[in-house]
């Protein structure tokens, strides 16, 4: 403990990479390396957001920001213009749009997976990345929304999609699933909003506390909401936190579920299975772990962060992207096997269509970059290496996006009738629009590096050996080891009375 | 020890003895700061065993096992997210059930006739109420399970809104003007030490008598914090 009586050093160490990644079962891997201490912890994280911003963050936001103003100026183009500056065209009025709104929101699933869903399964590993995941979850649904938003054509009246008492005594169609998307959609992105807030307030209380300027002390404070720590606000915080972990579980399963009804509930062969939501909910996790990845390797990095996101970190996540890989081909599979089982014509000739077909390149590359690529994260050597994980990364997120591709176009262009049958031709509008959507994503999320608690720095704290106090009590006996480990663990002579 | 005695109050006021004047700040609480969670549940318990009962702990994350110590209740909040998300529930099934069926698998006929635009200053709401009864795809009026996954949604809308609002205020917060906030060396709870808060309006409080307990039990510091407020 003696370390917490030190003055926390103002110039910052570089953060060292301590091999925990392994599995022997005497002895528990410490979650946060590196002999911190609550002192140096918050050290780290409130650095982050403290220091002035590095040259490459500043290369980066200078990157962002005009591919995220490109991005309005694309939108200010098509509203007015019309949406014909698309290539959405019959058979394929549902082009890129769509296919990027699926992309984003599933990008949006590992996030609250990671959140909620591993904190009911008491993970205690998320602590450290939950809360920018969160962070990428709520940045991607925002791109997720914008899609829809601006493919309705008529954007000005997009309020017409909620329901509201009005003069022309309409409503909208409660049975149409692009309707049940609207409250998905928006419960999503709010409650997500509320829980990644609810979250960082005892966080930003400690960057309140720590603020010197200030600017940044009245806005941490605004922010903060006097946050004091009380055991009391303690109580019913993790409450709240465990009720919104309980509320978020079933409704990020919904979410993707009702995007894939969009596909689902129509007549469409290719479209119409009843694999599509638990399939698709495997591909949004598989994706999100992807971007995790691509985002969590580059910022332990650059923010110092190696000890708190350790190697243990990244090695979990890329084996639950190797896990729900493999769940999304085994929903490839089944796809195949049931078109075939069916005695369905149409459902049999869109899956022969899908590799063999018209429009082959999209379902190959889906096929090399979901199905083969990420297979290499079996080998353990792999899993040390950070560039094969960054690599097995982007090809998922690369094989995602064409997932969507696949499923969105080859369907639609080859439907039912041979006379409607046309192809599915982008212009540079579309091109533009998803590239530059990473923009608005990216300048979102290098604000939230910079300026925001980038690690749930108070959930850390109760992960590491100085959380708890007083021996294994209270539901805590997985940490036992760690107490047993650690150096600067209590070694008061009256733990024992206490416990 | 750095408890300043109040200066005694000058001679012009008129007041009864027991409350001092407005502008002579009142104790709040006295804190005692710890450096880890050993020493401050140490003082806690110390604390509750003499008797306080106004008595609360500052730490930077929840310390567990604190609640029992504290006596700190178990929350309304669950009940409180349980009624909400029924109540959503509630508002999904009128709302989709109503809208696209009026509550009537035929037709529906308003209870004031024909009539739409009545002279009744009430009558907007049959105007902007109307149901919205279409027969799209041969689907039924009354279809519920079309309208589930609304339902759902607005369940856990409901649900989740009133666990985050309903914490903060039954933790009243925001709140900037907290007494302990004022204190510099309060800053650190939420970094890397630990508060227990003896409050002043706890019967047996004393100045002296509580931060001798305090410091008799591994406080490294304590600090009395005023409440200027009053």
């Amino acid at each position: 403990m003696a370390a917490i009586f030190q003055n926390p050093s103002p110039t910052i160490v570089p953060s060292r990479e301590v091999d925990n990644t392994s599995d022997d079962p005497r002895y528990r891997q410490p979650l946060v390396t590196a002999d911190n201490d609550l002192t140096s912890v918050t050290e780290i994280v409130g650095g982050c957001a403290e220091r002035n911003p590095s040259r490459l963050w500043l290369v980066l936001f200078a990157l962002a920001v005009p591919m995220c103003l490109a991005f309005f100026s694309l939108i200010g183009y098509l509203v007015l213009t019309g949406v014909g500056v698309w290539g959405n065209n019959q058979p394929v009025s549902w082009g890129f749009p769509i296919i990027n709104f699926v992309f984003w929101v599933g990008i949006g699933h590992a996030g609250t997976l990671i959140s909620a869903i591993l904190f009911l399964f008491r993970q205690n590993w998320r602590c450290s990345i939950n809360r920018f995941a969160e962070a990428m979850t709520i940045f991607a649904v925002c791109c997720a929304g914008i899609f829809p938003g601006i493919h309705v054509g008529r954007v000005w009246v997009a309020y017409w999609l909620f329901p509201y008492p009005n003069q022309m005594a309409m409503w909208p169609q409660f049975r149409s699933p692009l309707l049940w998307d609207v409250f998905a959609v928006s419960t999503y992105a709010s409650v997500s909003f509320l829980f990644w807030y609810t979250g960082m307030v005892p966080d930003i209380a400690t960057l309140r506390d720590r603020a010197k300027g200030k600017i940044q002390r009245f806005v941490y404070t605004f922010l903060a909401l006097g946050w004091n720590g009380s055991a009391r606000h303690w109580s019913r915080f993790e409450k709240t936190y465990l009720l919104l972990a309980a509320l978020c579980t079933p409704l990020v399963l919904s979410v993707h579920s009702v995007v894939s009804f969009d596909f689902a509930i129509a007549q469409l062969p290719g479209w119409h299975t009843t694999i599509f939501p638990p399939y698709f909910v495997a591909g949004a996790i598989y994706g999100g772990f992807a971007m995790v990845l691509t985002l969590a390797i580059p910022c332990r990095a650059l923010f110092g962060l190696k000890e708190i996101i350790t190697m243990r970190h990244i090695q979990n996540c890329a084996k639950v992207m190797l896990g729900t890989g493999l769940l999304v081909m085994y929903a490839y599979a089944i796809e195949f096997f049931v078109a075939w089982y069916s005695g369905h014509h149409y459902e049999q000739a869109v899956f022969l269509n899908r590799p063999f077909g018209s429009n082959v390149f999209g379902f190959w590359l889906m096929f090399l970059c979901n199905c083969l690529g990420p297979q290499v994260l079996w080998f353990k050597w792999a899993r040390n290496n950070l560039w094969v994980i960054m690599f097995a990364a982007m090809c998922v997120n690369v094989g995602m996006w064409f997932e969507r591709y696949v499923i969105t176009v080859t369907s639609l262009t080859r439907d039912f009738l041979p006379g409607s049958w046309d192809a599915f031709v982008p212009t540079w509008v579309d091109y533009a629009m998803f590239t530059c959507s990473f923009g608005l994503f990216f300048t979102l999320f290098l604000l939230f590096l910079k300026f925001l608690p980038v690690i749930a720095i108070a959930e850390v704290k109760t992960v590491m050996p100085q959380g708890h106090g007083f021996g294994a009590e209270g539901g805590h006996d997985d940490h036992a080891d760690d107490h047993a480990s650690a150096d600067d663990a209590p070694s008061d002579p009256d733990t024992k009375e206490d416990a | 020890m750095s408890i300043a005695t109040p200066p005694s109050p000058p001679p012009i006021v008129t007041k009864p003895a027991s409350a001092p004047p407005a502008s002579e700040p009142q104790p709040f609480a006295i804190l005692g700061e710890y450096d880890n969670v050993t020493d401050v549940v140490h003082g806690a318990k110390a604390v509750r065993a003499a008797g306080y009962t106004k008595v609360d702990v500052h730490s930077p994350f929840p310390i567990h096992g604190m609640d029992d110590i504290l006596g700190i209740k178990p929350t309304i909040l669950p009940w409180l997210v349980l009624k909400m998300g029924l109540i959503g529930l509630t508002t999904g099934f009128i709302l989709t059930m109503y809208t696209m069926s009026g509550f009537t698998d035929g037709v529906f006929r308003r209870p004031d006739g024909v009539e739409v635009y009545s002279e009744n200053w009430w009558s907007f709401l049959w105007v902007n109420l109307e149901p919205y009864q279409y027969i799209i795809s041969g689907k039924p009026l009354m279809g519920l399970p079309g309208y589930i996954p609304v339902m759902f949604e607005l369940t856990i809308m409901f649900a989740a809104y009133t666990a985050v609002f309903a914490m903060f205020l039954l933790n009243r917060l925001p709140r900037h003007n907290h007494p302990v906030l004022k204190s510099e060396r309060f800053r650190r709870a939420t970094q890397d030490r630990f508060f227990v808060a003896i409050e002043a309006k706890d019967r047996r409080f004393d100045p002296d008598e509580t931060a001798a307990l305090l410091t008799d039990n591994r406080a490294l510091h304590t600090e009395l914090v005023y409440d200027d407020e009053d």
